[in-house]
């Protein structure tokens, strides 16, 4: 197995004397999508800045490609490509200068034309920047972030800005990106990207790694993996619903209920009902969902099993 | 504090050949789509000196200027204007708005330094300072005969001297703005105290002695002295060189001091 192609180990940076990253350590294997999944101000940003060589770590090390992000900075950019959060280009630049601008500075670009037609840039070549819509922004970064033929792309945040349809082109760019054999590391709030995309995903909380799993070993971890809501014909007695095994949260909203818990729960749940002879109205039985796994590990509140409100 | 990553090590590496030049070609770009700098830097000097030059009695010999005409007097100055509106009015905007939109952060991410950006734009701006000055020193002598400057060299070490103060004190002005609005506010606070010690309300040989040489203490003063006795065909005094030299080396120190990449 070639060795991870991004390590960051015993990351820290420090702003104002608080640790924005307080010893995130996570490897990168090539020709996987890798998300960094967190509430807003976890320092996931920080960290893949620092991967980027935008910001010098106050402790630990970074390695991409076996080079040092602030040391090798030059290097590291033709190896990395990146699209950061919040950055803007000349307003009066147009789409296809910027692409022509990027391409030169890179030895090897790749053709801008196909990549500005895969991103649906191809009717904005002579538009300025100024006026592209924010999606439209957002793909000219990406394709500025793919121009020069990357082994790692970075993308923070990259679907923000993006309507639904855009924003699932871009997923099944992104996707083609990784089988083209690019590393992706991805930044992102978006559970249902982090899901369909990521191959593993760190979950960062507070500046630190607070799991760091497959979308189904997220998922899998959670106390309660399983949601029962239904509407029963009589109200039910509340003991009996906290002696069903393996629950880990239980609420009642007008009449209606919902349970968070395993298969087990299910089953027990059942068989209470038919003993009590209680019919279920609008039976739902689902899946934990990354939102809930996410909650989960990312809870303030100690003990505390992301019920739903 | 935010900590930008240090920029020293451009040793480790050359970005693509011809990257420089794609900056700057865009860059000129851009540049020649601003009508508004276009005109401040390139028309607006030329243009005060051919409103001033229509007046009958700005071409009449002056004895208190020691018998020259004050439209020959303001063909210097024009020329400092020129490197006043570039360097001063025109170019912090421009680079403090690079800044503030992260266009120079995403540059670092980049195989090309932003500092690339920042060198095309001070290259444009003091190139077009230097053209808008030969603009008014042509127009000058056509339309007004006003005689060209008989000590060439000496006005031309002069004329690259001031340029090259007056956009250290844009860098500077850019460094210590943190938008592109205040850069313009900044920008013109010493936009006009810089056109009064250029001569522009009043020459700067005809202003009362301790005024003058108070003035020729400044960049544009010492420039304006130095480019009258060029024209009269004398090398540029050291004095006034050196006023623009040590002003030029404080500017620039002070704005990489203070200048942030982001």
């Amino acid at each position: 197995m070639p060795p991870p192609i991004i390590e960051v180990r015993d990351l820290r940076k420090v702003y104002d004397g608080r640790a924005v990253v307080d010893g995130v350590s996570f490897a990168v294997e090539q020709g996987e999508i890798f998300g960094v999944l967190g509430p807003n101000g976890a320092g996931k940003t920080t960290t893949v800045e620092c991967v980027e060589g935008l910001r010098v770590p106050d402790a630990g090390a970074v390695r991409v490609a076996a080079l040092d992000p602030v040391a090798d900075h030059i290097r590291l950019t033709r190896v990395l490509g990146a699209q950061l959060q919040e950055s803007e280009l000349q307003p009066k630049l147009t789409v296809r200068e910027a692409l022509e601008l990027y391409a030169a500075f890179y030895a090897t670009p790749a053709d801008w034309r196909p990549l500005a037609e895969r991103l649906g840039l191809a009717d904005k070549l002579t538009t300025r920047f100024a006026k592209l819509s924010g999606g439209q922004k957002q793909r000219l970064f990406i394709a500025l972030a793919l121009i020069g033929n990357p082994r790692v792309v970075v993308l923070d945040e990259l679907t923000t800005g993006l309507d639904p349809r855009a924003r699932r082109d871009t997923w099944r760019l992104i996707e083609d990106v990784r089988d083209s054999g690019v590393t992706v590391l991805l930044v992102t709030h978006f559970m249902e990207e982090a899901q369909r995309l990521c191959d593993r995903i760190a979950v960062i909380d507070r500046g630190r790694v607070a799991a760091l799993d497959t979308p189904a070993g997220l998922i899998g971890r959670t106390a309660s993996s399983t949601v029962i809501s239904f509407t029963p014909s009589v109200p039910l007695d509340p003991a009996d619903l906290a002696a069903l095994p393996r629950l880990a949260s239980a609420t009642e909203k007008d009449g209606r209920v919902t349970l968070n818990g395993t298969d087990d729960t299910v089953d027990a749940l059942l068989t209470l009902l038919a003993r009590r002879h209680i019919t279920a109205h609008q039976l739902r039985v689902t899946d934990t969902t990354l939102d809930d796994a996410f909650l989960d590990l990312t809870d303030t509140r100690p003990g505390h099993h992301g019920a739903p409100a | 504090m935010t900590t930008a990553a240090p920029t020293s090590h451009a040793t480790h590496g050359t970005p693509a050949p011809g990257a420089a030049r794609a900056v700057l070609k865009a860059e000129l770009r851009l540049f020649r789509r601003e009508p508004g700098s276009l005109f401040w830097v390139m028309v607006f000097p030329t243009l005060l000196l051919v409103i001033l030059g229509s007046i009958p009695s700005f071409r009449e010999a002056q004895d208190d200027l020691g018998g020259i005409r004050l439209v020959d007097a303001y063909v210097p100055v024009t020329v400092l204007l020129a490197t006043i509106m570039s360097g001063l009015q025109a170019m912090p905007p421009v680079v403090t708005g690079y800044r503030e939109r992260g266009i120079l952060r995403r540059m670092s991410a980049t195989p090309v330094r932003p500092s690339a950006v920042l060198g095309a734009q001070m290259g444009l701006h003091g190139a077009a300072a230097l053209g808008s000055a030969l603009l008014s020193l042509a127009v000058g002598r056509m339309a007004f005969d006003v005689p060209l400057p008989r000590q060439g060299v000496g006005y031309a070490v002069a004329l690259v001297l001031v340029t090259a103060s007056a956009l250290a004190l844009g860098a500077l002005v850019s460094a210590l703005s943190r938008t592109s609005k205040a850069a313009t506010a900044v920008g013109s606070a010493v936009f006009f105290p810089m056109m009064f010690s250029a001569g522009v309300w009043l020459p700067v040989r005809a202003m009362p002695d301790a005024l003058a040489q108070a003035v020729e203490a400044l960049p544009f003063g010492a420039a304006a002295e130095a480019l009258n006795q060029a024209a009269a065909g004398d090398w540029p005094g050291p004095d006034h060189l050196g006023v623009l030299v040590l002003w030029t080396a404080a500017l620039t120190a002070a704005a990489g001091r203070w200048f942030r990449w982001e």
